[in-house]
């Protein structure tokens, strides 16, 4: 019973009500946090569909320029709203009898942080994308759909009500599709797409009836109204219907859609097929987080059901595990990374499961920075090598001239990935693993110890693609992008001006990220944020603070450090000093190693249990309903006249004296007829 | 206008039309010479024509005639584009027989 555990929401009264004398006034435009990129989008999508016309080389500017006025608006809401919270209609949308979903914003510091990320790190991708994507023939779609995306997930992250929200949702979907098939001559990435969107479905389909359910049981889909209703129905103390408390079950299926967890995480590691820097932006920064942000949004109504918060943790902890027995046994970096992306989403679940709201999207918000800066610093390696990817055939570019920006920018965020004191991902990490062991509920121990465990392996696989790639002996085999002549030597070009920025505000970022929840009152500015927000809880009653080994928080530092550095010790001695031994250590347990590297098999399971009952009853109702009942019928319909004309076509004999008999005998009959008749 | 043609005068020139028709008509079926039959038709016009202007004549006015005039500006017209007809088949085929021309047949 966590609810009853003493884990009590705070929520503001007045959120209750928009027009409360507590609201904040803002006096910044926050419609032009979504419509100056929805401008850069139309401009870009316009110079897109201009063949040949030489302005699309501006369109990487064009969209660096309406992220950046979204981002810099984001700043200014962000200080505006402060601790407090805001509404803004921007139009009325949909009204019909009770129901009222306007183009309408709901602020609270909760909002301020996912807008930050979301255009922060949207800036910072569109401008390594503006060098990274130059010479490409789709230069300004790519933008256009950046920019797109950007106007999606910002309103996604503003909605003051769910439909809204599930607007952008889809929309960022759309994006997603359109981009993870950005190269849509090659199949793979075509299949991947359509792998996205279909897997995505069945989690919106959940979010979908959520909504449906939650308009059906609350009468609104407006945040405030519903959540007015929440606290109600919890302080009355009344039992709570099944109905109700079936929304979050619901609502929590679409956030394991969008954020890749178990059971449907599969879609996310092909994504990878996409353009990097789309990997770095939505598939590891700011998509796959909406499903973490929907879940924070939403917390109240998962405080209803003393199961859906539990769920919500196994799941996440689950993910967070297997993903990372995966990521130790792929060669392709970005796949590991993707398989990463994963794990780490599944720690974000994880900490909402177990109430740590605050650790949840602190997670997000450092595991931004770090995954944004490793993913784009893969980018740079891909753009450098020729698309190289295998981390057999890169190795020693540390000392490669040009590269030691993308190397310190990866070994910072390694660092920080891993959990390494004092870095980002140590701090956030510890936060949730803390709160697993602090927070009393269904073996939430055993989540805690999990969490622990897979820390340890995460530290593995992020240092066996460091040492493997970046340190060692230089040597490297060109990509297949390669176009030189035969016999021609391979150079790799260093990265540009642009990018080697964008990788160190990044690599900044992920060790300095940390500290905003660090400091006084509940874990520093962060904490003070998430604690103004919808997501806020206050600690459950006599929880232990206090003493070195009785503080969760301090224990945890201490020990995810000693696991994190294990990690990376036994990676140092398996890819850097002996790399002979790992190769023995795989040999030694080769059946578990390709099974690893096959993904467990999980894509061939569902083929069997999904794709082939379906493609067998969808063959069923093609041969019968299709072929046999309605081809039957239009054959039916094709028939009749054909047999008609069978029957008429000897008349057309091609005898000209016979056409000439035949109509004098006609004319014949008719004045025979007439005459009887007379 | 001149004396109304009698019951019995107008027998003798419709007994005229009828014949000119049946030979237009029976030329039309036994010959196979795309001209010949071109001139039957004609033949079987001329007929009609000549029974327009008998009772145009027996009911004393003149719509007979008026009818003749515009008989004659048509088949003027219809027997330019015929014979341009049988000229494009002659071209095509070196052969006036109506009877190769059947490619139409169903």
């Amino acid at each position: 019973m966590i609810s009853a555990a003493g884990a009590q929401l705070v929520l503001l009264s007045s959120l209750a009500s928009a027009s409360d004398a507590a609201a904040v006034r803002l006096n910044v435009p926050v419609e032009w946090i979504v419509f100056a990129p929805l401008l850069a989008a139309l401009l870009c999508g316009i110079l897109a569909l201009r063949t040949g016309d030489a302005r699309a080389r501006y369109s990487g500017a064009i969209c660096v320029a309406g992220i950046g006025l979204a981002f810099l608006t984001s700043v200014a809401i962000a200080a505006s709203v402060g601790y407090g919270f805001a509404h803004e209609t921007v139009f009325e949308w949909i009204r019909f009898d009770r129901l009222r979903a306007d183009f309408a914003f709901f602020l609270d510091p909760l909002t301020s942080i996912m807008l930050l990320v979301v255009t922060g790190i949207g800036t910072l991708v569109a401008v390594y994308a503006s060098e990274y994507m130059r010479g490409d023939r789709g230069y300004a779609r790519f933008f256009a759909f950046v920019s797109l995306f950007i106007v999606a997930m910002t309103t996604l992250v503003l909605a003051d009500n769910l439909i809204l929200m599930y607007l952008g949702w889809e929309g960022v979907g759309l994006c997603s599709y359109l981009l993870i098939g950005f190269y849509y001559e090659k199949p793979a990435a075509v299949a991947a797409a359509k792998k996205a969107f279909i897997v995505n479905r069945i989690g919106d389909l959940g979010f979908a009836l959520g909504i449906c359910l939650t308009y059906l049981q609350f009468g609104s889909v407006e945040f405030a109204v519903i959540f007015e209703q929440v606290e109600a129905l919890r302080t009355s103390g009344a039992e709570i219907p099944t109905a109700i408390e079936a929304i979050p079950f619901l609502l929590m299926l679409g956030a394991f859609g969008k954020s890749a967890q178990l059971p449907l995480y599969v879609w996310l590691p092909d994504a990878m097929e996409g353009p990097t820097p789309v990997s770095a932006l939505i598939h590891a920064a700011t998509m796959v987080t909406a499903g973490v942000y929907l879940i924070a949004r939403t917390l109240p109504l998962f405080l209803l059901s003393e199961y859906a918060l539990p769920t919500v943790a196994w799941v996440g902890c689950l993910t967070a595990v297997f993903a990372a027995t995966i990521g130790m046994a792929q060669y392709d970096i970005k796949r590991i990374f993707a398989y990463s992306t994963v794990s780490q989403l599944g720690y974000m679940f994880m900490g909402l499961g177990v109430l740590s709201s605050v650790g949840a999207t602190f997670h997000l918000f450092t595991h931004a920075f770090f995954k944004a800066a490793l993913f784009l610093g893969c980018g740079a390696v891909m753009h450098g090598f020729a698309g190289q990817l295998d981390l057999r055939r890169l190795s020693g570019l540390g000392r490669v001239p040009g590269w030691q920006i993308v190397t310190g920018s990866m070994l910072v965020a390694c660092l920080a990935l891993a959990g390494f004191p004092l870095t980002s991902g140590f701090f956030s990490k510890d936060m949730i693993l803390a709160e697993a062991f602090v927070t009393a509920g269904p073996g939430y121990r055993a989540i805690g110890w999990i969490g622990l465990l897979t820390a340890g392996l995460t530290a593995y696989y992020t240092f066996r693609v460091f040492f493997r790639v970046f340190l060692g002996p230089v040597h490297f085999t060109a990509g297949e992008e390669h176009h030189g002549g035969h016999g021609h030597h391979f150079h790799p070009h260093a990265p540009g001006a642009a990018i080697n920025v964008v990788l160190i505000v990044l690599g900044a970022g992920a060790i300095f990220a940390g500290w905003a929840g660090v400091g006084g009152g509940h874990h520093g500015w962060f904490g003070s944020m998430v604690h103004h927000s919808t997501a806020a809880y206050e600690a459950p009653a006599g929880a232990a603070h206090g003493g070195f080994f009785s503080n969760p928080h301090q224990w945890m530092m201490l020990a995810s450090s000693v696991v994190g550095l294990l990690g990376i010790g036994v990676a140092a001695y398996l890819h850097l000093y002996n790399r002979a031994a790992a190769e023995r250590l795989r040999r030694s347990i080769l059946p578990v190693a390709v099974l690893a590297g096959h993904k467990w098999c999980v894509d061939e399971g569902y083929d069997l249990l999904v794709r082939r009952p379906l493609r067998f009853i969808g063959h069923v109702c093609y041969s019968l309903g299709d072929t046999l009942i309605i081809n039957g019928l239009v054959a039916l319909g094709g028939a009749v006249p054909r047999l008609i004309g069978a029957a008429v076509r000897p008349m057309q004999n091609g005898r000209l004296q016979g056409y000439g008999l035949g109509m004098a005998g006609g004319l014949a009959t008719v004045i025979i007829i007439v005459w009887v008749m007379l | 206008m001149t004396e109304p043609l009698s019951i019995l005068a107008l027998n003798h020139y419709l007994l005229l039309s009828a014949v000119l028709f049946v030979i237009g008509f029976i030329g039309f079926l036994t010959r196979r010479n795309l001209i010949i039959m071109f001139l039957c038709t004609e033949l079987m016009f001329q007929a009609a024509a000549i029974a327009m202007i008998a009772f145009g004549a027996y009911h004393g006015n003149v719509q007979g005639q008026v009818f003749l005039i515009f008989i004659l500006t048509i088949a003027a017209a219809e027997a330019a584009l015929a014979l341009a007809l049988v000229v494009m088949l002659y071209r095509r085929r070196p052969t006036l027989d109506a009877e190769k021309w059947s490619e139409l047949k169903g």
